[in-house]
């Protein structure tokens, strides 16, 4: 299968020395949902500017869709789909001439660019502010109305860095529900994002960076398997006030007063609910915490920073 | 990326900037015709009287084409650089950058928008001069080339100010420092005949000079300056602007880091 995005050897040295990328190598299958994580400064944004053409290389390869960006620019453009982090349309220009305006800079002619518009502003839930300037929309808005944009032109390549920053719970699962579906019509998607939860959510595959070096590159599976522990959240049929002790297991309560438990690896489940029986506690669901991966990721760029360990520690 | 996309993508940022243009037409349209309107009563009636004749004309119709052009030169650069530079400012320049459209076509699409706010306010500002004064045309290839490639050479100018620009100051320094004192001592109002030895000579090194007396010339039939040296000096400076213009979105400087 082709790759959707090959990087080699890719070196970005900043015109005051600073070197934000140091040689990464990175592929992507076609059709892949992919995350790529990393703290800030890290180097995310660097790498998919390059791939963007919004930021020069120093050097090393780009493929996207095989096309190299050196020797094939514009058959690479062409693949390409872009969703910043930051807002960078013209605040004063209506909703729809955005969208149309930028399927006319793939050289998609007006009618053909209005109805791409049109599908992509319904879906998105934009279509009745499509002749609002885009100053006017809620920061939500404004973040589909970049999405509708990238899209306009049916990019076989989807770029988002951090989509759903600033976005409240609700708009962000209905925008995972958007990209999930494009993915699986056939969109390679690549995303950044600060929320660990949302690329364990979506990401089949994840890249981790730090200081302008990828740390991992592998499944997301492959990489939650390294855990040494799962959490599991209990909800009870009472509510519980203190957490019951559990022997041979951590537990505590968390914030919605749900009781949270870490079940070390190969440890049977079964100890833990006959202790809960005995307690006259009883349990009416159960599921995994969603944010193990954030616990993985602190661990390696924890790792990777020697210096960021306490102080007290080493004194 | 096909002919026929790029012409696609050519007209797409035509039409965007003629919409910007038009939609902020107070500020665009207006100024200059209420401008150019008091300059025709001020100068060209209540003082132009009392000057009398300049060049075989009534000073009035003398001024006529110099301040034509100038209107045109002014509002040329200001629709590159405020728009270019706009979109530098939000980021939206982004939005080309992550296209295909090849920099030819950018430059091509901006020169084209800074020409038809240029080449609009031209004609409105003719329309205004037609209540105070008869104009007849004395070589009309003459006016519409030199119009058109003046109006393209300061667009090119206003494309490589904003790219050069950091902040707003800096699209302001260029017209304010450098276009306004080159247009008034471009024999807009006055024939440089009237000037000492040495201020004529001075004055022959200012390119406006050429451009205003090829476009008078065009009209009037009377030029201080041979009018196809003026026009083979506006070519030259054309390809001189789009090759440096090209090379720098070729670097992206400015706007890539």
């Amino acid at each position: 299968m082709t790759n959707a995005l090959e990087i080699e050897g890719l070196v970005k040295t900043y015109g005051d020395g600073f070197q934000a990328l140091k040689g990464i190598d990175l592929h992507v299958a076609e059709g892949d949902f992919f995350a790529l994580l990393g703290p800030n400064g890290a180097g995310k944004s660097t790498t998919l500017g390059i791939v963007c053409s919004l930021v020069n290389k120093s050097s090393g390869k780009v493929r996207v869709f095989g096309s190299d960006i050196d020797t094939h620019l514009s058959d690479a453009k062409l693949n390409l789909g872009v969703v910043p982090q930051e807002f960078n349309f013209n605040q004063f220009e209506k909703v729809f001439d955005i969208v149309t305006t930028q399927a006319g800079y793939y050289g998609i002619p007006l009618k053909k660019a209005s109805e791409s518009a049109e599908k992509y502003l319904r879906q998105l839930g934009l279509w009745d502010k499509r002749n609002t300037p885009a100053m006017m929309l809620s920061g939500g808005m404004k973040r589909r109305l970049m999405i509708a944009r990238a899209l306009v032109h049916e990019p076989k390549l989807l770029i988002l860095d951090e989509p759903t920053a600033g976005v409240d719970i609700e708009l962000r699962r209905s925008m995972w529900t958007f990209l999930e579906e494009m993915n699986r019509q056939g969109t390679t998607i690549i995303l950044t994002t600060h929320y660990l939860e949302e690329a364990e959510a979506l990401c089949r595959n994840i890249a981790i960076i730090d200081h302008g070096k990828i740390l991992r590159h592998t499944s997301k599976r492959a990489l939650l398997q390294q855990l040494s522990s799962e959490t599991f959240v209990l909800d009870t049929a009472e509510p519980l006030t203190e957490a019951p002790v559990l022997d041979g297991f951590f537990s505590h309560m968390d914030d919605e007063g749900a009781l949270v438990v870490d079940v070390e690896k190969g440890q049977s489940l079964n100890g833990m609910f006959v202790q809960l029986e005995a307690q006259g506690v009883r349990v009416v669901s159960m599921r995994t915490k969603a944010n193990r991966l954030e616990e993985l990721f602190i661990r390696m760029v924890e790792d990777n920073n020697p210096r960021n360990t306490k102080q007290g520690e080493t004194a | 990326m096909r002919t026929d996309a790029m012409l696609t993508a050519y007209k797409t940022i035509v039409t965007r900037e003629i919409r910007r243009f038009m939609r902020i037409w107070p500020q665009t349209l207006l100024p200059p015709a209420v401008t150019m309107t008091l300059y025709f009563i001020i100068f060209g009636n209540l003082i132009g009287s009392r000057i009398g004749a300049m060049g075989g004309f009534d000073y009035m119709a003398f001024i006529v084409p110099g301040l034509i052009m100038m209107s045109v030169i002014t509002s040329s650069y200001a629709n590159v650089v405020s728009s270019f530079f706009s979109m530098k400012f939000q980021r939206s320049i982004e939005e080309l950058l992550v296209s295909p459209v090849p920099n030819w076509v950018i430059l091509a699409g901006y020169v084209t928008g800074g020409m038809s706010r240029g080449l609009g306010i031209g004609f409105i500002v003719t329309l205004l001069s037609l209540g105070f004064t008869q104009l007849s045309i004395h070589h009309l290839p003459m006016v519409i080339l030199t119009v058109f490639l003046t109006s393209a050479l300061f667009s090119l100018g206003g494309f490589i100010n904003a790219m050069l620009a950091t902040k707003f100051d800096d699209i302001s320094i260029v017209p304010t420092f450098v276009l306004t004192p080159l247009t008034y001592l471009g024999g807009v109002f006055y024939s440089i005949d009237l000037l000492p030895g040495f201020w004529q000579g001075v004055s022959m090194i200012n390119p406006i000079l050429y451009m205003v007396n090829a476009f008078r010339y065009g009209i009037l039939g009377v030029s201080d300056v041979n009018p196809y040296l003026a026009l083979g000096m506006i070519l030259l400076f054309i390809a001189i602007l789009s090759a440096i213009s090209l090379r720098m979105l070729a670097r992206g400087k400015g706007i890539r880091h």
